[in-house]
């Protein structure tokens, strides 16, 4: 199989900004197709290049993260000219949609259980790059698997750790601004519970640094 | 307080804008039409804007364009219903001296005052120019660079630059590069001139963080090919453009996919750039929505963006008294309350 066109049944999950991911059955498995279709606003050297680095990045971040015990989908195949990576269909709600509709022990419970994640996947030297409540599935089995590492990088430092960590403050911000500071503390509380209190802490500075460089923002006042 | 004086078509909003380098008074009816924008700016003999003498331009010249904007109205100071200042954010001197003007006329005039957020403006102006009800706004100037959505009461932000602003890293690396700003011609178009003279793609840093974007690395890198580099200045003007307009063109689509609005805007200083708006245009063409871009003479920074976000603040009973009016440089887009969506 190279192409999508050959795979049979493969229906359009969702068409992202980024990818548009397929559910189709291969080889008697359900699995997602995630394909980065070249995007034509931007010069095409430019845009082969992105496409090619993240669809070869974003399976062995994946795979790392496991190492890490983050929960990620099993990746099937890999076909880099065609930007197309064939990974496991998760069962599960998006985080995004269940903290809308959850109690406020159950955002608490699930949001730690994240910040734990993401604790791990810093503890191992690896950067999530994207960490929105869309990009995490909560399985029946209560497990939370992170998806979507396209954007993400291998990387040990603080200023890496502490953006990644700032980029889910504000998407709880934007997506859930009616209980955002109550889970980015639930979130913390897990970060911290893995890391120890005093690693936890510097990477906590580096946020508030972080916003500091920022544009406009109350935190820039000392 | 002071009471309305006429009928809605025959109120007026006189809005002051003076966060940067423009000083500029508009003119708006309350039932949408702009009657006037008059604007000057002040230009620097070398470098960027110094905010002190930045705001002794704004001094020197508010009388003169009040008058302008006056006379192209066709109206007298008595026919103002309310009076809109750019409260913030924006740099503190320049900020300080339109609202100084600001309440001086309300005062003498004895009509409320209304503080606008800057930010708000720009948006509003784009949706009142282009007809564009609900978008997702790519808003890019000089100082500010975010793509923001109405959300429950607010624009929120769904993506920004985590350092410099878009027009920040074309005016530097055009001022790097020795170019000169020129009234009417900012040096982000002297860039987008050059860069319609090249075409080899320069390999410089890209780079998206979320629905974040960095732009610093990239300023860095394209003003060390500047000095050290052996690419023409044309080359490397296409490669900065590419590099910096995919990046916040990425993050504006990923906002668009997140949200599922049918509507892009782009508003800001950057929007008269016209490889910037053809990204975008494809962008939202692949997502079946409509793209609009705000005119040009609205696109940077004026006086009408103000008073028309006055008359829509006025009119949902928000004023500002006098002597809390004072300036927020920090103030962020996604804290204001916008009551006059739906």
């Amino acid at each position: 199989m190279d192409t999508i066109d050959k795979v049979d049944g493969a229906v359009l999950l969702k068409k992202g900004a980024e990818a548009s991911l397929f559910i189709a059955d291969w080889h008697r498995r359900k699995v997602v197709i995630k394909m980065r279709v070249p995007k034509r606003y931007r010069p095409k050297e430019l845009d082969e290049q992105i496409r090619s680095y993240r669809t070869v990045h974003e399976p062995q971040l994946m795979h790392e993260a496991k190492t890490a015990g983050v929960p990620t989908p099993l990746i099937y195949m890999v076909n880099v000219p065609e930007s197309l990576i064939v990974m496991e269909y998760v069962e599960g709600q998006q985080v995004k949609q269940l903290l809308n509709g959850a109690s406020k022990s159950e955002r608490h419970e699930v949001c730690v259980k994240i910040g734990e994640s993401i604790a791990k996947l810093h503890r191992h030297g690896l950067i999530h790059g994207d960490l929105t409540t869309s990009n995490m599935i909560q399985t029946p089995q209560g497990k939370i698997v992170f998806v979507d590492f396209g954007l993400g990088e291998k990387n040990m430092e603080l200023e890496a750790q502490g953006v990644d960590l700032h980029l889910l403050k504000r998407a709880l911000q934007s997506t859930h601004y009616q209980f955002w500071e109550e889970c980015l503390q639930s979130v913390l509380c897990g970060y911290t519970s893995v890391l120890g209190a005093l690693a936890a802490e510097k990477v906590y500075g580096k946020i508030r640094e972080i916003e500091r460089r920022g544009r406009y923002v109350e935190e820039r006042k000392q | 307080m002071s009471k309305i004086r006429k009928s809605e078509s025959g109120s007026y909003c006189l809005g002051i804008e003076s966060s940067a380098d423009d000083f500029g008074i508009g003119i708006a009816s309350f039932n949408g039409e702009i009657l006037a924008n008059q604007s000057d700016c002040y230009i620097p003999t070398e470098g960027g804007i110094h905010p002190r003498e930045a705001a002794r331009h704004h001094a020197e010249t508010a009388d003169k364009v009040l008058r302008q904007a006056l006379n192209k109205a066709g109206i007298k100071p008595s026919d103002l219903t309310c009076i809109a200042f750019s409260q913030g954010p924006g740099l503190g001197p320049c900020l300080r001296t339109g609202a100084t003007v600001a309440r001086a006329l309300a005062s003498y005039l004895q009509i409320p005052l209304v503080g606008v957020n800057h930010s708000v403006a720009h948006i509003e102006i784009g949706k009142l120019k282009t007809g564009a009800k609900d978008p997702v706004t790519l808003y890019a100037s000089g100082g500010n660079t975010m793509v923001t959505a109405y959300e429950s009461g607010r624009y929120r932000v769904f993506g920004e630059t985590l350092d410099i602003a878009l027009g920040n890293c074309l005016d530097v690396f055009a001022r790097e590069a020795g170019l000169k700003h020129k009234q009417g011609v900012p040096l982000g178009a002297a860039v987008e001139q050059l860069a319609a003279g090249g075409g080899r793609l320069v390999s410089l840093p890209y780079v998206v963080k979320g629905m974040d974007l960095s732009l610093s690395g990239l300023l860095t890198a394209a003003t060390a090919q500047l000095h050290g580099g052996n690419c023409s200045l044309e080359d490397l003007c296409y490669s900065l453009q590419e590099h910096a307009f995919s990046m916040v063109s990425e993050v504006t689509e990923r906002a668009l996919a997140h949200t599922e609005k049918k509507e892009v805007l782009l508003t800001g200083g950057v929007a008269a750039n016209k490889r910037l708006q053809s990204m975008l245009n494809v962008i939202a063409e692949e997502h079946a929505a409509k793209f609009s871009v705000v005119p040009l003479q609205y696109a940077t920074d004026n006086g009408a963006m103000i008073a028309w976000t006055g008359v829509l603040a006025f009119q949902h009973g928000l004023t500002t008294p006098i002597d809390t009016s004072y300036v927020r440089l920090r103030w962020r887009v996604d804290k204001v309350d916008v009551p006059w969506i739906r």
